[in-house]
């Protein structure tokens, strides 16, 4: 089959590999049929992931169709599922609690030493995304073995488009869980840092889920220009100083609660990022926290601090005082993405969530390396890619006309 | 002129000479401090033996896992017929009556070693002893030990392991570096066996890559 790999740092190319087999008996085949880039990819591209290899085939936002099953798989071939990024057993002491992204079992006894080393406690693993994370092929691919397919995997109705659904894979509820992580109250402000597509989904939850306002900071037009179409109020940080903006929007208190959905590779021409890009660059530290440090300044005192975004180890010049001081409640970690999907799917056909108009391009799988450098470059009119295995080499397709870009 | 090069672009050695100082002088303060608290009367700790800092020829490891399972059925599942269903590393157990059996084992660079095991004591539904007997290759002796887990989160299993390393220390080095040494291997087992009891198989990352010496079906790390 054909599959995206990494090959290193800014080298994605299309191989043709072996296809997966069923190896273990709750495991299913798919046959993929839409597949997303997403923003935790840029870091792989990066190489700011540690335990990568070359060869390893990337995507963890995918959806297709069943074409094979093993003996303890409930799925049936035929049909059309979503799967979530995080592989979990739905049977360990974590995903008993729901914790799925924690999941105790997915990530092998191979390689979950050196996740252990590195974390404290192996993580739970995820498809295509680093050896710490169990080491599976992902899902931009022809096909894709999943395994636990009795626990994880969506059953799509056939009325629902794949654009429709195919962000329950990750961003959605990653973006639903930042905002139920804000524990919103009413009357609150929320302010989101980062306007990508978990920052565009946490806005609209933040709504969804009682937040007077919501405040979302960026600096790419078209991005600033959705996350208004969706509800909040916008920020371009190059205009303003965003953490005067915010108290003079809050009456001098601050944000109820702060949202960084930038992670580890935050922009900005300031002190502290111009720093961790220096460090980053010479292989002395991976994180670049600007939006984190200015969140936790921002928050109101005794606020909350939900962190959605991608942080791969250490980090310095971390304002830890400032955390305490103020006494923030802080919650982070990867998406329990299965303990949110039916609700989610619900939501989407009762038309609470606009899950397609953030979609700016189709593409072909064929086409993943060029792909890979327009969502690295050129972010403010690549604001989500959709591959499709099924597209003929060439076939790009700009969903959009940015006409406010 | 060169002055002032040489303190806009510094030499990538010097700097890392300062670090690998700067490293050894923690190092070397961390001991000191160690030194200073080793004369100090130690309080009674509460933390399983095999976690104490000691001297000793053998090497000790011991290991806990939480599994979600009830205790009886975890005794009952530790059995040496379903062994090779969750230790990678065990090549065949046979039994040889009176509690003694006999285990061939990978070892280091593709060779096997045999060990010839005694159980000296079982309490069903908590706890297996054995001791190696003069037969065995390696000189080893161990527990497998069941604990219910508060509130009904399942059972507390360890698993431990004291046995002289072949080559002394640096055996054990090289072993480890092979993944062929036996802490390491009795960890990735125990973690197979709770993959094996909690959700009736044990987890591979078998898929594809690019990469041509690795197959479809076989895990890899």
């Amino acid at each position: 089959m054909r599959a995206v790999t990494w090959q290193g740092r800014h080298k994605i190319s299309v191989e043709t590999v072996p296809d997966p087999e069923i190896v273990n008996p709750r495991d299913a085949i798919l046959r993929v049929t839409s597949t997303a880039i997403c923003g935790s990819d840029l870091h792989l591209y990066d190489g700011y992931i540690p335990g990568m290899r070359a060869g390893d085939i990337v995507g963890h936002e995918f959806m297709g169709e069943v074409v094979e099953t093993g003996a303890g798989s409930t799925l049936k071939k035929g049909q059309r599922v979503v799967v979530p990024f995080t592989i979990s057993c739905g049977q360990c002491f974590f995903c008993e609690r729901q914790q799925f992204s924690a999941c105790d079992n997915s990530n092998p006894s191979e390689t979950r030493d050196a996740s252990e080393l590195m974390m404290g406690h192996a993580m739970g693993a995820a498809f295509g995304y680093a050896h710490l994370t169990g080491g599976y092929a992902g899902g931009q691919a022809e096909y894709v073995r999943v395994p636990y397919s009795d626990v994880g995997p969506v059953v799509i109705p056939d009325d629902l488009s794949d654009d429709d659904v195919l962000f329950l894979s990750d961003i959605l509820p990653t973006g639903w869980q930042a905002a139920v992580n804000a524990d919103i109250e009413p009357g609150d402000t929320v302010a989101v840092w980062g306007c990508g597509p978990v920052g565009l989904f946490t806005i609209q939850a933040a709504l969804l889920l009682g937040a007077e306002r919501v405040i979302a900071i960026d600096h790419f037009p078209t991005r600033l220009a959705l996350a208004r179409k969706y509800g909040a109020e916008v920020l371009d940080y190059r205009e303003v100083d965003v953490r005067e903006a915010l108290d003079e929007m809050t009456g001098g208190i601050g944000p109820d609660a702060c949202i960084d959905c930038v992670g580890m590779e935050s922009h900005g021409f300031t002190v502290d990022n111009v720093l961790d890009q220096v460090k980053a660059k010479f292989y002395l530290g991976t994180e670049r926290p600007h939006a984190l440090r200015q969140a936790i300044l921002a928050c109101r005192k005794g606020g909350r601090l939900s962190i959605p975004g991608v942080y791969g180890g250490f980090t310095d010049k971390f304002p830890l005082g400032q955390l305490m001081e103020k006494g923030l409640t802080v919650k982070s970690g990867q998406t329990h993405v299965q303990r949110y999907t039916g609700e989610l799917l619900d939501m989407i056909r009762d038309g609470k969530f606009d899950t397609v108009s953030l979609i700016s391009h189709h593409a072909p799988l064929e086409d993943a390396a060029e792909m890979y450098r327009h969502w690295h470059d050129e972010q403010n009119s690549y604001t989500k890619i959709v591959l499709k295995p099924g597209l003929p080499k060439g076939a790009i397709e700009a969903v959009q006309e940015m006409a406010h870009a | 002129m060169s002055y002032f090069t040489h303190r806009t672009n510094p030499d990538p050695f010097l700097l890392a000479a300062a670090g690998v100082g700067l490293a050894a002088a923690g190092v070397g303060l961390a001991l000191w401090q160690r030194r200073r608290n080793a004369d100090r009367p130690a309080f009674p700790t509460d933390a399983p033996h095999w976690t104490k800092e000691r001297k000793s020829d053998r090497a000790l490891f011991g290991k806990s896992l939480l599994i979600n399972r009830p205790r009886e059925e975890l005794f009952a599942a530790w059995d040496a017929k379903r062994f090779p269903e969750f230790m990678e590393n065990v090549v065949a157990v046979e039994e040889a009556g009176d509690g003694v059996s006999k285990w061939t084992i990978k070892a280091p660079a593709g060779r096997e070693v045999t060990l010839v095991n005694r159980i000296t004591e079982t309490i069903p539904g908590e706890s297996i002893f054995w001791q190696s007997t003069p037969e065995s290759d390696i000189a080893n002796s161990g527990e497998v030990r069941f604990t219910d887990a508060p509130n009904g989160r399942g059972t507390y299993v360890s698993l431990i392991l004291a046995y002289d390393p072949p080559g002394g220390t640096l055996g054990r080095l090289g072993a480890k570096l092979l993944q062929r040494e036996p802490e390491v291997q009795a960890r990735r087992d125990l973690h197979r066996f709770k993959q094996l009891m909690e959700t009736g198989e044990v987890t591979s990352n078998a898929s594809p890559s690019a990469r041509s010496s690795e197959t479809a079906t076989q895990p890899h790390i």
